[in-house]
């Protein structure tokens, strides 16, 4: 979380929610935080941190739970493609954490800067202290060929954390003359949103077909192949045009290998390419804090996948995108799942239990047009130790889907993004 | 059972629920997990405790747990159409189905305020007391009945759904299907929109 922007300290929101009686008697940590039972400080408020919140809350409601996060709002990765292809507005995928605050939920904007064994050191409230820590920081980028966090806010946005970066692609697509060239390049996996880099172009040929119909888009992708890649490129051999020449080319195993950041020309194999519009989404690992807590093995972050607490680090618990949670993807619905996983065995250990057994789900939607869905998901439980699929659950959605049932896909979308953000950050 | 027995109980097991399913401790080797940790990988799309807030997806909330389950096991087997759930109920046994199931049918049914047309709804109150009622007592409202909750329910929702019956991709059941086929023929495709406006206009 290297481009956290600077936020004023805001007051710590209320205290904690009218108690409700449970049945425990006393809990093993009720004496060191006066009749609450305990601490749990979650670090950073994306998807990951609001839901756990708001879980912990749900089966307890006098556990004291804080968020530390630098942003006011939170603006959601997933749908922000929409934004691009001028299908939806920046504010319907802005959240505040009002309601939670409503729950009881304490919310300190700040940056967290490192864990330690029960306290989160922050930059300006001082060290936090918990019985139980979820770091839930998404990912950080590995920036290269000049790219950097700082010219990413002001000349060549990647775009892959939701905000100033989605508006600044899109008022960028926006002046972009008819007839220009978009250069997106996906990055290496793992990555957070496997199916997004595709479905961003789908979306910006949507507003290309009809706002600059003679414009281009070449993807230059480092990989052999992607996520739902078949449903998609036959999309976009369906409503745009898919080849050398034609409205989407999409270079495989390919990397960019320089980039003149002045006039956005790349350098790919034996091609140097001039953009107009330059979206190189960085290669990626576990937010920064997680390094400088010790959480990291290589780039991402190590867990016991029935309770998401981290092998490196005693109480400690990471979610999301920065942990390995594999075959799980690093996705929006996957971080709320793992969360709600994670949310229940921390409320279980601080009741002196056992973590129950967990379950898991990813659902993921594309939108290729604004009538054309499509979707993945995966039912995973946990056997052997570790997080597996369940067999014969899951897939693609079917590329014989009619028209009507594709339709209904986006609109299955939209919902899905309604509710996803209301179990997230309450409504 | 009555409508009232039934809620009581509802309260009763609604409100140890939570802490059960938290704090449950699961030893063994056949662990399974409990209908609320299930349950809780629906909300991502069913909206918090099974209440949805986005009109294409339905509020599962406060079913009966046999016409969830049944329904459940059905897109399991591919039996009702789908475009994503038969891949999800794939991924659950029916032992898990209706641990699921017996969940969401103790959480509250929120029904959602919507955008109706007033008279529509009137004229639907009255096919849905001629062809509905009797399988979808008190407008649809009673869990008991087994017959899945129509008021308050998402128009679009229903209207997906009775598509979906009337044109034969899902199967409704027989005693539906031929009242569906009769209010169709008498009332055109306007008696179903009416019904569905009257469902959406409930509070």
């Amino acid at each position: 979380m290297s481009n956290f922007t600077r936020r004023n300290f805001l007051q710590v929101s209320g205290a904690a929610a009218a108690a409700t009686t449970v049945g425990f008697g006393h809990s093993v940590l009720a004496g060191s935080h006066g009749g609450s039972k305990g601490k749990v400080v979650i670090v950073g408020g994306g998807i990951g941190g609001a839901t756990a919140a708001r879980y912990i809350k749900y089966a307890d409601s006098k556990i004291d739970v804080t968020i530390i996060e630098p942003n006011k709002h939170y603006y959601t990765c997933f749908t922000s493609n929409e934004v691009l292809g001028g299908n939806r507005s920046m504010d319907s995928i802005k959240f505040s954490y009002e309601h939670l605050k409503k729950m009881g939920v304490k919310v300190i904007h700040d940056v967290a800067t490192v864990v330690e064994a029960k306290q989160v050191v922050t930059q300006k409230n001082g060290k936090v202290t918990f019985d139980k820590c979820i770091v839930s920081p998404g990912v950080d980028f590995k920036f290269m060929h000049g790219q950097t966090a700082a010219n990413a806010e002001t000349d060549l946005p990647h775009a892959w954390k939701a905000g100033s970066q989605t508006m600044l692609l899109r008022k960028q697509l926006e002046s972009m003359k008819d007839g220009g060239t978009v250069v997106i390049s996906p990055p290496t996996n793992p990555f957070r949103c496997p199916p997004g880099p595709a479905e961003r172009i789908s979306q910006i040929a949507w507003y290309l077909k009809n706002n600059k119909p003679k414009s281009k888009i070449i993807a230059i992708d480092p990989k052999a192949k992607f996520s739902k890649q078949g449903l998609f490129v036959q999309g976009w051999k369906k409503h745009y045009s898919l080849g050398e020449g034609k409205m989407i080319e999409y270079r495989h195993q390919t990397a960019i290998e320089e980039i003149d950041i002045k006039t956005k020309t790349v350098v790919a194999g034996v091609d140097e390419i001039k953009a107009d519009v330059l979206n190189v989404i960085p290669a990626q690992k576990a937010g920064k804090i997680a390094f400088a807590s010790g959480l990291t093995e290589g780039d991402w972050c190590p867990v016991n996948h029935k309770t998401f607490e981290s092998t490196k680090m005693k109480n400690v618990y990471v979610i999301g995108d920065s942990s390995v949670a594999s075959p799980m993807p690093k996705s929006g619905y996957a971080c709320n799942s793992q969360a709600k996983v994670a949310a229940a065995a921390i409320v279980a250990a601080l009741h002196g239990k056992d973590a129950p057994h967990p379950s898991y789900v990813n659902t993921c939607y594309s939108a290729i047009t604004p009538t054309d869905g499509i979707s993945v998901s995966m039912v995973y439980n946990f056997a052997d130790g570790k997080i597996g699929k369940v067999k014969g659950s899951g897939g693609l959605s079917s590329a014989d889907a009619s028209e009507e049932e594709r339709k209904r896909t986006v609109k299955y979308a939209h919902s899905w993004f309604t509710n996803i953000t209301a179990d997230s950050f309450g409504r | 059972m009555n409508l009232k027995k039934t809620m009581l109980i509802t309260a009763a097991l609604t409100s140890t629920a939570a802490l059960s399913a938290f704090a449950g401790s699961h030893g063994g080797k056949t662990a399974t997990a409990s209908g609320e940790m299930l349950g809780n990988t629906c909300a991502g799309c069913h909206g918090p405790r099974g209440n949805s807030f986005g009109p294409a997806i339905p509020t599962i909330a406060g079913n009966a747990a046999t016409y969830l389950s049944d329904k459940m096991k059905a897109y399991k087997s591919g039996d009702a159409p789908s475009s994503i759930m038969g891949n999800i109920a794939k991924g659950y046994s029916d032992a898990e189905i209706d641990a699921m199931a017996g969940y969401f049918s103790k959480q509250a049914y929120k029904p959602m305020a919507q955008k109706h047309d007033a008279a529509m709804a009137k004229a639907g109150k009255k096919l849905h007391d001629k062809y509905c009622e009797k399988c979808h007592s008190e407008a649809g409202t009673l869990a008991d009945d087994e017959s899945g909750l129509l008021s308050g329910q998402w128009m679009p929702y229903l209207e997906y759904s009775l598509a979906d019956f009337q044109s034969g991709a899902a199967n409704a059941p027989k005693k539906m299907a031929t009242k569906l086929k009769k209010l169709h023929k008498k009332e055109g495709a306007a008696g179903i929109e009416k019904l569905i406006h009257y469902y959406g206009s409930a509070k």
